[in-house]
């Protein structure tokens, strides 16, 4: 195995935008606070001093007007990384991302490409209450024209945004806010880009097929190793990629094990979770041994009280009751 | 201090009090936050007034219990002020059912129907629109009340500002805009954010009349509500107070604060609300120390009380999870016959 070194997701985010900024005069950063103040998320602590404003813009709190403007850039030969605070935030926004950077190649008959890539910090878990809570990336993952990303870990968060930027359509990141501080592996130096395609298997596992992404990646792995324990064997696969879906992952990992179990944080109605749902049923209804199931949001705006937004997201114990159930444990 | 000449207000010994003590309470409150944030009592983002307490006192002095208070999630003090009682805001930073959002909503989320407190908004400029139709369902109702929409100028930059601004004088809507200006949205400097700083110019655009107003001084914030409040109440359509002011404070617990100059930070402070008020009270005998001693006295146990409270109340049962997202529904219509 080649060397590897220990930083965390922030880290690893500053240093996939510290690469891009180095390696493409055409890629500037823009958001609301990425300069003097580092980001909301300190990922861009540091950057200004090394690029000055030209290349670290701060903007107003213009959700709509600075990222339809990184829309602009990109289509303008620019290469915009254009950081929405949260996800939450980003409904300002909407209007630009899904109506002009989603439809603009395909109304202009092709002419038009959009090489924007849009990060934002998404989900629940901060106790943050409703407005600052949101799971809202199957929005994004419904809307024909976006790649949509979620990198899970240290490793993704370092190399998606190279990949990202190599894409000639409109990218958004979505990079789960309780993830920032965790640490792991990345490659000790030479390249770091990866793919933006393919779902990964995080854990090898022969009776039940876990899938999930983002934030909820490491509760799923978590609950592998305690059903390990009750001799339930889990494969646990990493979505990363929300829009296209890597359905050949997908249904391979389930023909093997013949269970699906989904952890997503968004709402159950409407969810990514059930999308997946969908298309096991019409593609992998007979290797099923067990109806598929979820283990999503519960339905209602995610409360302040550290107990109540626990009951209301998906929690190791949650995923380990709702694994056992289909194995009729 | 320096009341504006035509509207003189007369600071009687009562009010003077009033003033100081409702200052001193918000001040207090809002320590009394940062000690159960370190306590980890209070969690999430929690947002300090401190320093800007003569914006909410002064201000909420020209609104009657009937008008409508539409506020951020910088609001504690708005809250209190309006008469939310410190034990309910309190036991809703705790996140418990007793307090005012039924500790749903947390410190950003201050709610009270009752006292036509509608929030506690935490998506910058969300409140403007809902206030813009406040007063429009006021407006159609034929009710002269005001509707007091308050916030950041960082609120300046959004769509929904400029939006909501345009609806509110095209329709002439009884709305009483008050932007309190404290320099920063977060770590951006107003003039790094506006290319017109001047935040009343973008009212006056609108043609809507406007006031910029020291926001460090409580009975000039009162006394242009006051003439504002009065204005719209008389159905001359929305008024626009932009008031200067200044956070003491880093702009949530999560910041650092590095962004300004600590010697920019010490200058406002010694322009403080309370310091400032309390000189002047003081110098001019309106009241004396002991009268401000009997203040923190009572201040002080109102807070112990609000805390003890919050401690002391309930969490609510996990079973409640999915109650109040929708209302009950009244009995359905008779389905029409075939
Ligand atoms: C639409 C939106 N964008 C960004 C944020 C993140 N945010 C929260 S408060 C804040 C600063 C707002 O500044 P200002 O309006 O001046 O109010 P202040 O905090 O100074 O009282 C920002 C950027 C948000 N809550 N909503
Ligand atoms: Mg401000």
């Amino acid at each position: 195995m080649s060397a590897t070194r220990r930083i965390t997701y922030r880290e690893a985010v500053r240093e996939a935008l510290r690469e891009a900024l180095l390696r493409d005069p055409r890629v500037f950063l823009m958001g609301e606070d990425v300069g003097r103040y580092g980001g909301a998320y300190a990922c861009s602590s540091g950057l200004l001093a090394e690029f000055g404003e030209e290349r670290i813009r701060d903007t107003p709190l213009s959700e709509s007007a600075f990222v339809g403007a990184g829309i602009g850039a990109a289509i303008g030969g620019m290469r915009p990384i254009v950081e929405v605070m949260t996800i939450n935030f980003s409904l300002l926004a909407l209007d630009q991302i899904v109506n002009n950077a989603a439809t603009l190649r395909h109304m202009s008959g092709g002419q038009i490409a959009v090489p924007v890539v849009i990060r934002m910090a998404t989900g629940a878990g901060r106790q943050l209450a409703a407005q600052h809570s949101h799971s809202l990336e199957c929005w994004y993952a419904h809307v024909p024209g976006i790649r949509a990303v979620a990198p899970a870990t240290i490793a993704d968060a370092r190399g998606m945004l190279w990949t990202a930027l190599q894409e000639p359509n409109p990218v958004v990141i979505f990079e789960h806010a309780t993830l920032y501080s965790d640490e792991g592996e990345v490659p000790a130096g030479g390249e770091f880009a990866v793919d933006i395609d393919r779902a990964a298997i995080r854990r090898a596992g022969a009776d039940l097929s876990l899938i999930t992404y983002g934030g909820s990646l490491k509760k799923a792995l978590a609950a592998a190793e305690t059903l390990a324990g009750e001799r339930i064997d889990c494969e646990v696969i990493d979505l990363r990629t929300l829009r296209p879906l890597d359905e050949e992952t997908l249904l391979a990992s389930v023909r093997r094990t013949h269970r699906a179990l989904i952890v997503d944080e968004g709402w159950r109605s409407g969810s990514l979770a059930g999308e997946i749902a969908a298309r096991i049923a019409e593609q992998a209804f007979f290797d099923l041994d067990a109806p598929v199931r979820r283990v999503c949001s519960a339905e209602v705006p995610i409360p302040y009280p550290r107990h109540l937004e626990e009951a209301a997201t998906p929690q190791v114990d949650t995923i380990v009751a709702a694994a056992r159930g289909l194995m009729r444990r | 201090m320096s009341a504006p000449a035509p509207h003189k207000v007369r600071v009687t010994r009562e009010h003077a009090r009033e003033l100081l003590r409702q200052m001193i309470l918000v001040r207090r409150f809002e320590e009394a936050c940062v000690e159960q944030y370190g306590a980890q009592k209070i969690r999430g983002f929690l947002h300090l007034y401190i320093g800007e307490e003569a914006n909410a006192v002064g201000v909420m002095q020209a609104l009657t219990p009937e008008d409508a208070v539409v506020a951020t999630y910088r609001e504690h003090g708005h809250a209190l002020i309006r008469g939310i009682p410190a034990t309910a805001v309190m036991a809703e930073m705790f996140g418990k059912a007793a307090g005012c959002s039924r500790g749903r909503g947390g410190s950003m989320h201050l709610f009270d129907a009752s006292r036509r407190f509608y929030g506690g908004n935490a998506i910058v400029g969300g409140g403007l629109p809902l206030a813009v139709g406040l007063a429009l369902a006021d407006k159609l109702r034929g009710l002269a009340r005001v509707t007091c929409c308050i916030f950041g100028e960082g609120a300046a930059a959004e769509g929904e500002f400029h939006e909501s601004l345009n609806l509110a004088a095209l329709w002439k809507l009884p709305v009483l805009f008050v932007c309190e200006n404290n320099r920063y949205a977060m770590g951006t400097a107003i003039e790094r954010s506006e290319s017109v700083p001047d935040i009343r110019r973008h009212a006056e655009v609108y043609g809507i009349a406007s006031e910029t107003v020291d926001g460090m001084n409580v009975v000039d914030v009162e006394v242009a509500a006051r003439r504002a409040a009065e204005a719209v109440r008389a159905g001359e359509g929305p008024r626009f107070l932009e008031n200067h002011t200044y956070r003491f404070r880093a702009h949530s617990m999560f910041d650092p604060d590095l962004y300004r100059d600590k010697a920019e930070v010490e200058t406002w402070k010694k322009r403080g609300p309370i310091v400032r008020f309390s000189q002047w009270v003081l110098e001019t005998g309106t009241l004396h120390q002991a009268d401000i001693d009997a203040i923190e006295a009572e201040t002080a146990q109102t807070i112990a009380d609000a805390v003890a409270f919050a401690e002391a109340a309930p969490p609510e049962p996990v079973e409640d999870l999915l109650r109040d997202v929708y209302a009950p529904r009244p009995a359905a219509p008779e389905p029409p016959a075939p």
